[in-house]
């Protein structure tokens, strides 16, 4: 076994080891840390010349999209290219009920973009997940076009111009909390720069990123727990062994649309919650190079595993705001990004922890040339 | 000891891919409980016939039931639930799925929790999954092969990934149970070894529809053999009639006809 | 719906419908080889497309100078112009085929993978054609080519230089552009078809796409079949880039888009990994497209070609020909 992969098999092995109140804990500062970024605007971290909490709140919303995306792609292994079109239905929808053809809040227009995003994906869904693998992924770059150019071309949802005044999500101002300010090199309270909690005005976009965040932690823990289930084996040994899976009585079609509809799900949520922080959408905002971003993150990430596509959506959302300078080599970027990996590392960054126990696993046996009992030893070991 | 209700009856199957007919006219049946060998040279039409079974191919005429209900025209699926269970040829298990999670895949055929049981952690899911785990690791257990349990099936060694698809098949509960060659690459020691296991299986109260290459192995375990040969079904009795009947002599040593291919 | 003007101008719009359709079908032609051997979809051929565009526009601006040209002369350097759109795509295409795909296919990587490089190295070329002032400036260059590369991620055009009369056929005035676009279409189609038939290397491609194995056995070398298979596709690119080019006079870094999904969507139409299906779909999927436009709203054109392939795919998977490179593909 290499140095590097014992490393981090112990490093694994001490955080798993821990008792279970001590994670409990490490995931509430975590998460605590996560929830006063904004407010700390640390240095190197915080982007200059755009707004941080903005910033922020785009990088929840490609989470958002990734961990949905990843149900899709990375657990079910169906390879989605017109995500973006899911994302659109949850805007207009929740455009149209909040302001172009209703009054509705926030709150009630939100569900029912979601459930229009899941009919959505349950009607491309029903016919497509029949087809091929890769005519899948032309089928849905195709859907994800037609959903903008529909957008372009029909009055009724406002062609390019779109659709402004969508209704933001209801404030409740209960107290300021002051940020730090660092220009002097050590950290110090500034009184003059608060966020008022909980306020979703124009101006201060740290409260949205609450928001994102809020909703990214949620939809974590119900990824965790569909995944550990009945569902997520049906969906994995779908992406394995099709075959196999349907003889062994998975309805794997039943599982494919369901995996579909829920990644659908998910992207309505993101795109309701962007279409109400940017208070405007017009079809602009569901280029097809938004769904290649949103593969993009989950790809480079480690399709299969949240946090490793977690992390590929900060990348992907956070990187480009931070070297604005570079912004318009983007695509570019993402695109070399995308054949190197493919060609280096393609199970993405940070694959799922069995595909890297795979991988060592493999790596061992070619080194032990086939003497089994290496790695009999070791299981027992751990047994 | 065995009951003779016919478990699956197989009437005038017929299987045409083009030109070619695979399966021609072949009527046989399994009753509850026997080992039923199914031998024949290669390319006889063995695998088709299994392919048949379990929905993997759609016959071209003649019925298959099960318990006295049609197959033809059922989903895989359906017929894996309705408890016919399945070993491949070629392995295929879920490579990067542990052992254990390739044996719950199985057992999950008989469960029905979806996406809410699961979110919501309802008791159909704790129930399930308990279930299933138990069951599973029963399973390994009895297939020898618990001690890799976390272990990921495609790093198990060829033998225990032989025994993982069967601890596999099990789990889904089934009244039959088709291996398709369980024992091809075994060296004579470990197909002894198997042999035992299928008797084995059987007297947990499964029925088992066995392919095999191996004569002496089919001879040594089953109850009763079929014989196919170009898709035909040329004798079926005893392994004491089959091996005293000059067509399936024939057959394995191309005495009579020539070598058609 | 207008139908007035649908059935009032129905021989022009399936004749403008056919030309769109033979450019199609030579972009097709690409992604269907490519399919037929790989079982890949070769994402990024619609960028090999749009380098054969800026090749033919390149060339005729360099060569036409500020006083037009005409006559022979103008013949002389479209002639060039076709020519260097096709060596353009194809050396991207085979650039593309030992940088994104080589790799792959000597690890037999899962065509997700396959996909997923092609997307990346699709748009690694689309963006370096938008990027072009400022790769150039990089070096210094941008004033020497100031014409080539300013306004990189707009329209570049070529109209005015070409113009061709129209003429009537039994009354009904035709554009000779149009009649060019498919008559040209219609003989590379010809010689690519017959060329995969009866030619050792076509043999040796239809062999490689039947069982890549069996083929290397045999002795076809797999590496240069697909890069034959590669070669094709990209010449044939260049072909359709430079019609469309005198068809359209106008090209874009990102043209290649939409053009590739819809040829792509006619090599499906047709039966992916078929030839002549390639043929049939490009030319079924230009005229459904124009009459659609004409008969909705010409906003609907690129719908009705994304609602046909889905409907396609949906009915008839396989194509209205079959899928067959070599013969049938199980």
């Amino acid at each position: 076994m290499s140095n590097k992969t014992s490393k981090a098999g112990g490093f694994r092995a001490r955080v798993t080891g821990l008792p279970k109140p001590v994670k409990f804990l490490g995931w509430i500062v975590l998460a605590l840390l996560a929830y006063a970024l904004p407010l700390l605007e640390p240095p190197f971290i915080s982007t200059p010349g755009v707004d941080f909490g903005g910033v922020l709140f785009v990088v929840t919303m490609y989470g958002l999209v990734a961990l949905g995306l990843n149900i899709v792609v990375g657990y079910a292994g169906l390879l989605d290219l017109g995500y973006v079109g899911f994302y659109a239905i949850g805007a207009y929808t929740v455009a149209i009920l909040t302001s172009f053809h209703a009054n509705w809040p926030l709150l009630l227009a939100l569900p029912v973009g979601m459930l229009a995003t899941l009919l959505g994906g349950i009607i491309l869904g029903t016919p497509t997940l029949r087809v091929r693998g890769d005519y899948l992924a032309i089928v849905t770059l195709g859907f994800g076009e037609i959903i903008r150019l529909v957008a372009v071309n029909t009055e009724w949802l406002g062609t390019s111009k779109g659709i402004s005044n969508i209704a933001r999500p209801p404030s409740l101002e209960l107290f300021e909390i002051p940020h730090l300010n660092w220009d002097t090199g050590v950290p110090l309270v500034d009184f003059n720069d608060s966020t008022t909690f909980i306020e979703f005005g124009v101006l201060d976009q740290i409260p949205y990123y609450w928001m994102g965040l809020t909703v990214v932690i949620l939809v974590l823990i119900a990824d965790k727990l569909i995944k550990d289930s009945r569902v997520g084996r049906a969906w994995e040994a779908t992406r394995e062994d099709e075959d196999a899976a349907e003889l062994m009585g998975v309805p794997t079609f039943r599982f494919k649309l369901l995996a579909f509809a829920t990644g659908a799900f998910v992207g309505g949520l993101a795109g309701g919650l962007y279409a109400s922080r940017q208070s405007f959408i017009n079809p602009q905002s569901f280029l097809l190079l938004f769904s290649i971003l949103f593969l993009a993150a989950v790809v480079i990430g480690g399709q299969g595993n949240r946090w490793g596509v977690l992390v590929g959506a900060v990348l992907v959302a956070y990187l480009p705001q931070r070297f604005r300078e570079f912004d318009d080599f983007r695509v570019l970027v993402f695109g070399l990004a995308l054949v190197a990996l493919a060609i280096l590392r393609p199970e993405g960054l940070f694959p799922p922890r069995r595909t890297v126990r795979a991988k060592q696993l493999e790596q061992e046996l070619d080194e032990l040339e086939g003497a089994h009992d290496g790695h009999d030893g070791e299981a027992a070991a751990r047994a | 000891m065995p009951d003779h209700t016919k478990v699956l009856e197989v009437e005038n199957l017929t299987l045409k891919f083009g030109g070619l007919t695979a399966l021609d006219d072949v009527s046989f049946h399994i009753a509850e409980g026997e080992i039923l060998g199914l031998i024949g040279p290669n390319g006889a039409g063995k695998t088709t016939c299994f392919n048949a079974i379990t929905g993997v191919y759609r016959p071209t005429s003649g019925s298959i039931r099960f318990r006295g209900e049609s197959l033809v025209g059922k989903k895989r699926f359906q017929i894996t639930q309705a408890g016919i269970a399945r070993t491949f040829q070629n392995i295929r298990l879920f490579p990067t799925m542990t052992a254990l999670e390739n044996v719950l895949v199985g057992a999950d055929a008989r469960h029905s929790t979806g996406i809410f049981s699961a979110l919501f952690r309802l008791p159909k899911h704790r129930r399930e999954e308990a279930e299933g785990h138990d069951r599973a690791m029963e399973l390994l257990r009895f297939m020898g092969i618990q001690r890799h349990a976390d272990e990921l099936a495609a790093n198990l060694s060829y033998g225990d990934q032989r025994r993982l698809e069967i601890a596999r098949a099990m789990a889904t509960n089934p009244k039959l149970i088709c291996l398709d060659e369980p024992a091809a690459g075994f060296n004579p020691e470990e197909k002894r070894v198997l042999m035992d296991l299928i008797r084995k299986v059987r007297d947990q109260g499964y029925t088992v529809l066995l392919i095999e290459h191996d004569m002496r192995l089919v001879m040594g375990v089953t109850d009763r053999i079929v014989v196919l040969e170009f898709g035909k079904l040329i004798a079926e009795g005893s392994p004491a009639e089959i091996r005293d009947n000059p067509a399936v002599i024939a057959a394995y040593l191309g005495v009579e006809e020539e070598d058609a291919s | 719906m207008d139908f007035d003007f649908f059935f009032n101008n129905l021989p022009q719009l399936t004749i403008t419908g056919l030309a769109f359709g033979a450019i199609y079908a030579l972009i097709a032609l690409g992604y269907t080889m490519v399919y037929g051997v790989l079982q890949l979809i070769n994402f990024a051929h619609s960028e090999v497309f749009m380098y054969g565009t800026f090749a033919t526009l390149w060339t005729v601006w360099a060569l036409t100078g500020s006083g037009g040209a005409s006559g022979m002369q103008l013949v002389g350097i479209l002639l060039l112009a076709l020519v260097m759109s096709m060596l353009t795509s194809a050396l991207v295409a085979l650039l593309l085929e030992r940088v994104a795909y080589r790799p792959l296919i000597k690890r037999n990587a899962p065509r997700l993978i396959a996909l997923i490089s092609a997307i990346g190295a699709s748009f690694v070329l689309a963006e370096l054609m938008g990027l072009r002032d400022r790769v150039t400036g990089w070096f210094g260059l941008d004033d020497t080519l100031d014409r080539y590369v300013s306004g990189a991620r707009i329209n570049a055009s070529m109209s005015g230089v070409v113009n061709m009369p129209n003429v009537d056929i039994f009354g009904i005035p035709v554009k000779t552009v149009d009649l060019l676009v498919i008559g040209a279409a219609l003989l590379m189609m010809v010689v690519v078809d017959q060329f995969v038939r009866r030619s050792k290397l076509g043999r040796g491609i239809r062999a490689t796409a039947q069982d890549q194995e069996t083929a290397a056995l045999m002795g076809v070398n797999p590496t240069r079949t697909i890069q034959m298979t590669f070669l094709i596709g990209g010449l044939m690119a260049g072909v359709a880039a430079f019609l469309y080019m005198l068809k359209i006079e106008v090209t874009k870094f990102d043209v290649g888009f939409l053009l590739g999904v819809k040829a792509f969507a006619a090599a499906v139409l047709g039966g992916i990994g078929n030839l002549r299906g390639a043929l049939l779909g490009g030319l079924l999927l230009g005229v459904a497209e124009n009459w659609g436009a004409a008969l909705i709203g010409t906003e609907w054109r690129h719908v009705v070609a994304f609602v046909l392939l889905v409907v396609i795919l949906l009915f008839r998977p396989t194509g209205l020909l079959g899928e067959s490179l070599g013969k049938a593909r199980a």
